[in-house]
């Protein structure tokens, strides 16, 4: 066992990531990371593509695009539109919170 | 090791079409894929779902898995009978639909000498990769995201020992969790995945932050949200009570005539960051009980007095 104190980088809102970090950091091609882009999964700030930024919940997004299209073979399409739902549905979820008791079993 | 039984876990007859598999299949791994089913068993069934199908989809392995007979139950203790095997061809790996060889003691013991040739064959060759990217949650307590945290956590990964047989190795890692993480949000820790081929760097290891349910306070992004019982005099008379937060004690101002189903913020008292989450207190109006004859007689006489109708609105 390994004693020391690994401190590792909080993806916060603040991260930012390049379109190349992106590709790195998901092991996708450039071309798959356009299409992510193209399809709305993922929406970079910064115009020009060399300009193009990444937020944490971008790469979020893109790792569970690449795991669904990768284990439930889903195309992109199926995959923006899952992905939205799920969204939505932790949403609603953190709304239903408000309203449960906290003391049930 | 437990004997497993894929027909039961596909939830199929023993003498179900390869059409059938497919189909239970399919519908069983988008029901327990970890990024759609939140429950935290989900990732377990899904890799034994994929483990299955694995076994059950290709002819070849299902003929050498029946052969073990029917009468074999789930968990029961089993070791392969000696060439068990024989006449049985494999077609070499499998595609890995559960996220590569992460298998079954079970599983491996029935066809993992057969899966010889993976990526590590590879790498004596020309061949450099960086090695995949690990994903594992962490659950902390609210209070670790005021303050920050170190946790501890034990991954098990497999990977290929010498013989290139699989191993699952056991390793611990301390991890600062830095103060004013939020539920879901990721920690990356570069070059703690896995091994990468050839030349390859490691990949990471990626850390999801999950909020243990709390007795007291729920949470909701970097808000904070207490529900605060106070009794009908302070609701209408005004007080001022002592509120916990996980930041310690308030002294807290409820203005006369609160109602319940309000809420009060408290700002900045709920998870630290810029700018930081507001704390909500609400209020929720409690009554004592009228089990005793003074008690009533106190009830009875605010309705004498207070000729009170809160169903005014409804016309009644």
């Amino acid at each position: 066992m390994n004693n020391d104190i690994l401190k590792g980088d909080l993806l916060d809102d603040n991260a930012e990531l390049s379109l190349n970090d992106l590709c790195q950091a998901c092991a996708g091609s450039t071309d798959w990371v356009l299409e992510l882009v193209a399809e709305g999964v993922i929406e970079p700030s910064g115009q020009q593509q060399t300009a193009w930024r990444f937020s944490a919940r971008c790469l979020q997004r893109a790792h569970t695009a690449m795991r669904l299209q990768r284990d439930l073979h889903i195309n992109l399409s199926g995959v923006a539109l899952a992905i939205d739902l799920l969204e939505e549905i932790e949403a609603l979820q953190a709304r239903l919170m408000h309203f449960e008791p906290l003391d049930k079993p | 090791m437990d004997f497993k039984d894929y027909y039961s876990i596909m939830g199929v007859k023993r003498d179900a079409t390869q059409d059938e598999i497919k189909r239970a299949y399919r519908k069983l791994a988008r029901k327990y894929h970890p990024d759609i089913n939140k429950e935290s068993d989900a990732e377990a069934r899904f890799k034994e779902v994929g483990e299955a199908y694995e076994a059950l989809k290709d002819p070849e392995k299902r003929a050498a898995y029946d052969q073990l007979g029917a009468n074999w139950k789930a968990g029961q203790d089993f070791n392969p009978p000696p060439n068990w095997d024989e006449g049985y061809e494999f077609s070499g790996a499998g595609n890995g639909h559960a996220g590569g060889a992460d298998h079954s003691d079970f599983f491996e013991s029935l066809f993992g000498q057969h899966f010889k040739q993976g990526p590590q064959g590879r790498s004596q060759a020309d061949f450099n990769a960086r090695g995949q990217d690990h994903h594992a949650k962490v659950s902390i307590e609210l209070i670790d995201a005021y303050q920050g945290a170190t946790r501890s956590i034990t991954l098990s990964s497999p990977e290929l020992d010498q013989n290139g047989h699989l191993v699952t190795k056991q390793r611990t890692l301390n991890v600062k969790i830095p103060k004013g993480v939020k539920q879901g949000q990721r920690i990356r820790l570069a070059g703690q995945g896995g091994v990468g081929y050839g030349q390859g760097k490691k990949g990471d290891l990626y850390l999801e932050i999950e909020f243990k349910a709390d007795p007291v306070y729920r949470v909701d992004g970097h808000d904070v949200y207490l529900d605060l019982p106070i009794t009908p005099w302070e609701a209408a008379l005004g007080a001022t009570i002592k509120v916990p937060t996980p930041n310690g004690q308030v002294d807290l101002k409820i203005p006369a005539g609160t109602q319940g189903g309000g809420r009060m913020r408290l700002k900045a008292r709920g998870i630290p960051g810029t700018p930081a989450g507001d704390l909500y207190v609400v209020p929720k109006i409690t009554l004592p009980a009228a089990d005793s004859d003074e008690a009533k007689q106190l009830y009875r006489q605010m309705e004498q007095t207070l000729a009170y109708n809160p169903r005014n609105k409804l016309g009644v």
